[in-house]
Formats: structure tokens, C-alpha cells, sequence
């Protein structure tokens, strides 16, 4: 059974003029949940999460928070009042305040005694690695450390709930995989839910509980990354999280039609795909098969080796885009060899067109 | 041999940058030269000299000017012109801030309206502006005539030509350059740093207390430099809506070089109020360090 959801957001919408930033967009988001949202730049992440803060005024939705007696309307409390603290993109910080001011400012607003202060302020200070840069003005650091910051000034008073736009996009490889790992820390220790914009995929998919993969201001699908990788719902989906191969067709008893190529194998697994499907294969699905046995021929036009795999592009006749084959360890394949393809039926996931 | 070439390499990459710099500011600088560096030199000058019979200057060396300028007279009248300079930049500061900060809240097109409405006093002639005064405050003015056919008054007040007839008249002239400055450094503090203060807990005040305020106090500043530069200067204000009564800096100095003749007093007293100015702005430039920049002293 899942627990009550922390944040209840309904059919929430928001337009700017012709755009419409935010969709009709419904999430359920759970207590101490690492909720991550996922999308292409412009797809309406920030909107939603200013929207949540109190910084937008939605057109139409409702968003409401658990509180300790009953539900709270979110939408009807300022935003000082909201129990959700918010990092922003662009870091926000007060240019005429010190590093340590910046990150105390919350909790004096909460007046909190002076040692607490100055102790959670330390706290936090280390937890980014800051503490050498407490007293600097903001424009002395740079873009990595402000960020950090940021994060310090916002994590350090444990709201309910901790909204972060693009916590870490900043910081250098090294730097953000200790992040990451401070911030999965920080959220059992302090038992805060955290919704984190990203549109970094690898990141969402190691850190996130779930995910929603957001397009246009519509959310798209909202799962698990094993689930989202595995059981895409859309074609947008299946092609923004890892890569794919896709091949339009219509649906038989015996497999997919692709006109131009044949049929490709693949099975239905829900009864609302068809007759027209886009039929999804994983790279690392399909394999190098014999004339005899392979659904697809075609020649390699390009090999990469990435330290323990190999990506195969080969070119088909009939396919616009380069079918991707990954295999393990290296290949004896080089360009210009010809070669068959094939996968199981299994693997493939159909999808409406 | 290799340090040498790049040294001199750099130093002349210095020189064209320096001598690039120089062309840009040149005509600039040539003018101000021309017309402040110069006049104020002499004026500087002329302080240590000794007045001649029919204004003037006679090249005898003197600091009598100085001493002159230490009489309670002088010293009093000193002190009337920073009280009404000081209370017209107060009263400027209290009205002009918040209708800076109104028109930043405006929607965007009818911000620029109201801009032009702030300036729109400075297209017409100064002296027409503080006649109009006059004609406002006189005991048959339509003011006065307003209160007392309404009642609130039984006979008419003595509006003119006494020390708030001086500073309203001051407050009229320079009120558009207090809203200008300020307007322009509210606009400038990017409202995702309010946002933020709100999203830590802050109320509307608190933010604008903790935020809004300091961010905008350096061009608060130069707001009431503006105010308060030309308030002390100004002769023509005083003259005609103090009737003379309130004498003021900006009276005495024109005096002393158009009546008195005596221009090494005048240039003493002229100098001082520059000198005034300089450390205005020196007070201007420090707060604004501490607020935007490096943060304490490296
Ligand atoms: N204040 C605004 N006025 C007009 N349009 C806006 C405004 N804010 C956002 N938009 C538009 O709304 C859409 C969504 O913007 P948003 O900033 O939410 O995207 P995002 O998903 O956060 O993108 P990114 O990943 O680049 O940060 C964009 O098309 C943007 O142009
Ligand atoms: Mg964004």
C-alpha cells in the first residue's frame, strides 16, 4: 500500500501569454520521497516548482500539503507560510550578505536561539565543504561554490518539503557524485522529501525514487527509473530516457509491419496499442545474429568503445536513423562489415504510434 | 632575453589600451578640464587672495577669507542652508522613495508613463515653476482662499516667504531627482533575491527591510546627494519664496561676487561647499562598496 501523499498537485496549469508552461498537471509526490523531475529545457519544470513555492499564480489546480491536522490548501497560504523551501536556478543569493549570512538568513526568519543558529549553520557549511568561504561575499566565489551555497541556505532549514532546480548542474563530475550522495544522506538523516529538477537523465534515474519526465508542460509519465527505462509509455519517453531504436508499423499476429523493411518481432503486451505502433528496442537488446536468423541486415558505419561496452550504429536499408547495437567488451566488427540483427519478441515495447 | 620581450610586450599592450582608453574619455575629459578643473583652480586660488576695489582680485596672499568665513554671521547662515537642504532631502527621500518604488510595481508600459510624468516639470522654465509658487501661496492664493471659504481657517495664512515656503519650493524643484536614481537601482535588484527572502520565512516588510533597502540604499544615496547639492546652492529659491528673510549659501556667495564684490569670500565660501559635496560622495562610494562588493576588507 502506498502511504498518503505529502503534496496532492491537480490538474495544475499555468499559461504565460501563448505558451503554456505548465499542462494540466497531476502528481502525487509521497513523504520522504526523492521525487525527481525530468524534461527538456522549456518543458515547464521551473514554472512548476515557483508555481509550488507561491512565486506563480496557477490558472487553474489545486495543490494541497499533509499537514498535522488534515490537508492544507498550498495555493491560498503566502509564500513565507509555505512549508517548502526552494532553491533556485539561478541561485538567488544576496549579494550584500556573507556566504555564512546567506545561509542563516532562513533560520533567523524562524527566530531560532543564536547558538542553534551558528551551529546549523557550521553544520551545513561543512556538508557542502564551505566552511573556508563562510565570510565571502557571494561575488567572490565561483559558479560551483555559489551554487552550493544555494543548496546550504535551502537544506539547512529541513522543511517538509525541499524544492531544488538543478541542484548540481554546476559542479564538476567529482563534486557531484558527492553531492549526490550528501543530498540521499541528507534526506534519510532529515527525513526530508525532495523534489529535484533536473534534466540531467543519469542523474534523475541514480537519485530519484521517481521520476516524471515532463514535454511541453505536460507530464508525460510518472514511474520508477527501472520502470520508466524498461516500460516506457510514450515515444517521447522511450526516447529521452537512454537511447533507443524506433521502427513505425502497424501491429500483426505475427510481429510488427514495417513497410519498406518487413516484419520486425515484437508482441503486445496491453491491448490499446495498435494497429499503427511504434515498435522500441534498447541497444543493449538486440544482437548480432546470422543471415539466416536475423530480422534486420545491414552494414557498421561506426563503432565506440566506452571503457566495458561498444556501440554499434549499422546502417539499414529502409531506416532513416543508424539502428544502435551495445555489446559487452569489444567487437571484432569494423566499419563497412556486413551484418544481420535480431531480438526477441520480448524485449521489444510497443507503443501507439 | 625571454622575460625582457614579454615584459615589453605587455607594457606596450598596456600603452595601447591606455592610449585607446584616453581616446574614448578625451573629448570628455578635455571639456570637464576646460570648464570645471580650470574654474574651480582659480576659484581655489582665489581664496588665499586679497579682494580688489571693484571685484576681482589683487595678488596679495592672504588666509583673512578663511577667518572671515568663521564669523557667527556666516557660520549661521551655513547652518540655515544644511537645516533646509537637510530637511527638503528628508521630505524628498520620505515622498520620493515610495513613488520610486509604486512605479517599479507598475505594469511595465505604464511605467515609462509615469517616468515622463516625474520629468515632465524639467520641460518647462524653473523660474516660471517657483513663480507659480508664488501665485500658490500668496495670502490670496487659492489655497488660502480654499481654507478660509471652506472655514478651516478665519484669515488667511502666512504661507509665504518664510522657511517652508523655501523648502517646498526646494522639495517641487528637486523631488524628480530623488525618484530618478532610486527608481532606477529598485529596478535594478532582481526580484528573484525578494522571492528568495520570502521563500526563507521573511514577511513582505522583512524582505523589503532586508533586501529591497540595502540593495537600493547606494542609489538612495545618490538620490539624496542630488536633492541636496543643489538645495544648498540654490539662490533663486530662497529669493523669491523666503523674501529675502532666509538667506541661504547659494544667496551669500552670489552675492559676494555680484553685489559685494568680494570674490576671494565668495570663492572661500563657494569651495567650502564643494568640499562638502566631495565628502558626500566619498560617504556615497564607501557604502556602496561594502553593499555590492568584495564584502569586508580583503
Ligand atoms: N515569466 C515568464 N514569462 C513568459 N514566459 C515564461 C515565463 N517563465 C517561463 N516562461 C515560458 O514557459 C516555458 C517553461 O519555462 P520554464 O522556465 O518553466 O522551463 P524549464 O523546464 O525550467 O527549462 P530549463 O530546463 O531551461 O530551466 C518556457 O517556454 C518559457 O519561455
Ligand atoms: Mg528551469
Amino acid at each position: 500500500m502506498t502511504p498518503s501523499p505529502l503534496l496532492r498537485i491537480s490538474h495544475l496549469s499555468k499559461r504565460f501569454g501563448q505558451t503554456v508552461a505548465v499542462d494540466d498537471v497531476s502528481l502525487e509526490i509521497r513523504p520522504n520521497e526523492f521525487f525527481s523531475l525530468l524534461g527538456p529545457s522549456g518543458c515547464g519544470k521551473t514554472t512548476l516548482l515557483r508555481a509550488l513555492a507561491g512565486f506563480e499564480d496557477p490558472d487553474s489546480g489545486t495543490v494541497t500539503i499533509a499537514g498535522e491536522s488534515g490537508e492544507l490548501d498550498l495555493l491560498r497560504l503566502p509564500p513565507e507560510r509555505r512549508p517548502i523551501n526552494l532553491m533556485f536556478q539561478s541561485y538567488a543569493l544576496f549579494p550584500h550578505m556573507s556566504v555564512e549570512r546567506n545561509v542563516a538568513y532562513g533560520l533567523q526568519r524562524e527566530r531560532l536561539d543564536r547558538a542553534v543558529i551558528r551551529q546549523r549553520v557550521d553544520e551545513v557549511l561543512q556538508t557542502v565543504g564551505l566552511t573556508d568561504k563562510a565570510t565571502a561575499r557571494p561575488a567572490q566565489l565561483s559558479g560551483g561554490q555559489r551554487q552550493r551555497v544555494a543548496l546550504a541556505r535551502a537544506i539547512v532549514k529541513r522543511p517538509r518539503l525541499l524544492l531544488l532546480d538543478e541542484p548540481l548542474s554546476a559542479l564538476d563530475r567529482k563534486v557531484r557524485a558527492e553531492m549526490q550522495l550528501e543530498l540521499k544522506r541528507l534526506q534519510h538523516e532529515v527525513g526530508i522529501t525532495f523534489v529535484v529538477v533536473t534534466h540531467d537523465q543519469e542523474e534523475a534515474m541514480s537519485m530519484a525514487d521517481r521520476i516524471a519526465v515532463m514535454s511541453d508542460g505536460r507530464v508525460e509519465q510518472v514511474d520508477s527509473p527501472v520502470d520508466l527505462y524498461t516500460r516506457p509509455r510514450t515515444v517521447f519517453v522511450a526516447d529521452f530516457i537512454g537511447t533507443s531504436n524506433a521502427f513505425v508499423g502497424t501491429l500483426t499476429s505475427g510481429g510488427v509491419m514495417v513497410p519498406g523493411i518487413g516484419m520486425l518481432p515484437g508482441q503486445s503486451v496491453s491491448a490499446d496499442a495498435g494497429p499503427e505502433v511504434t515498435l522500441i528496442v534498447r541497444p543493449e537488446d538486440i544482437r548480432f545474429a546470422p543471415t539466416g536468423q536475423a530480422v534486420l541486415a545491414g552494414h557498421v558505419i561506426d563503432v565506440q568503445y566506452f571503457g566495458g561496452a561498444s556501440t554499434v550504429a549499422v546502417r539499414v536499408e529502409g531506416v532513416d536513423r543508424p539502428v544502435l547495437v551495445s555489446c559487452q567488451g569489444t567487437t571484432t566488427l569494423a566499419r563497412g562489415d556486413a551484418t544481420g540483427l535480431a531480438w526477441d519478441p520480448a524485449a521489444a515495447v510497443l507503443l501507439e504510434a | 632575453m625571454t622575460t625582457t620581450s614579454i615584459g615589453s610586450g605587455r607594457g606596450a599592450a598596456r600603452r595601447r589600451a591606455l592610449i585607446g582608453r584616453a581616446a574614448f574619455a578625451g573629448p570628455g575629459l578635455v571639456y570637464v578640464t576646460a570648464f570645471m578643473t580650470v574654474p574651480l583652480l582659480l576659484i581655489a586660488t582665489y581664496t588665499v587672495l586679497t579682494r580688489g576695489r571693484f571685484g576681482g582680485v589683487k595678488w596679495e596672499f592672504t588666509l583673512g577669507n578663511f577667518a572671515k568665513a568663521l564669523d557667527p554671521t556666516y557660520l549661521s547662515i551655513l547652518g540655515n542652508s544644511l537645516l533646509i537642504a537637510g530637511i527638503t532631502t528628508v521630505l524628498a527621500l520620505l515622498l520620493g522613495y515610495p513613488t520610486a518604488y509604486g512605479i517599479s510595481r507598475l505594469p511595465r508600459q505604464w511605467q515609462a508613463v509615469a517616468i515622463v510624468m516625474v520629468v515632465l516639470p524639467f520641460w518647462s522654465n524653473f523660474l516660471i515653476r517657483t513663480y507659480a509658487w508664488i501665485v500658490l501661496l500668496n495670502s490670496e492664493g487659492p489655497i488660502n482662499s480654499a481654507l478660509v471659504s471652506l472655514g478651516v481657517i478665519g484669515a488667511p495664512l502666512d504661507l509665504l516667504y518664510n522657511r517652508g515656503a523655501v523648502i517646498a519650493g526646494l522639495l517641487y524643484a528637486y523631488l524628480p531627482l530623488v525618484i530618478l536614481p532610486v527608481y532606477a537601482a529598485i529596478e535594478r535588484v532582481d526580484p528573484q533575491l525578494q522571492e528568495a527572502a520570502r521563500n526563507l520565512g521573511a514577511s513582505k516588510a522583512r524582505t523589503f527591510w532586508d533586501v529591497t533597502l540595502p540593495l537600493t540604499l547606494p542609489g538612495t544615496m545618490i538620490g539624496a546627494i542630488f536633492v541636496f547639492v543643489p538645495s544648498m546652492g540654490n539662490f533663486v529659491v530662497p529669493e523669491l519664496l523666503g523674501g529675502g528673510k532666509t538667506v541661504m549659501v547659494g544667496n551669500l556667495i552670489r552675492d559676494q561676487f555680484l553685489e559685494a564684490r568680494n570674490w576671494p569670500f565668495g570663492a572661500v565660501l563657494a569651495l567650502s561647499v564643494v568640499a562638502f559635496l566631495v565628502l558626500l560622495f566619498a560617504l556615497q562610494a564607501m557604502v556602496a562598496r561594502r553593499i555590492n562588493s568584495a564584502g569586508p576588507r580583503a
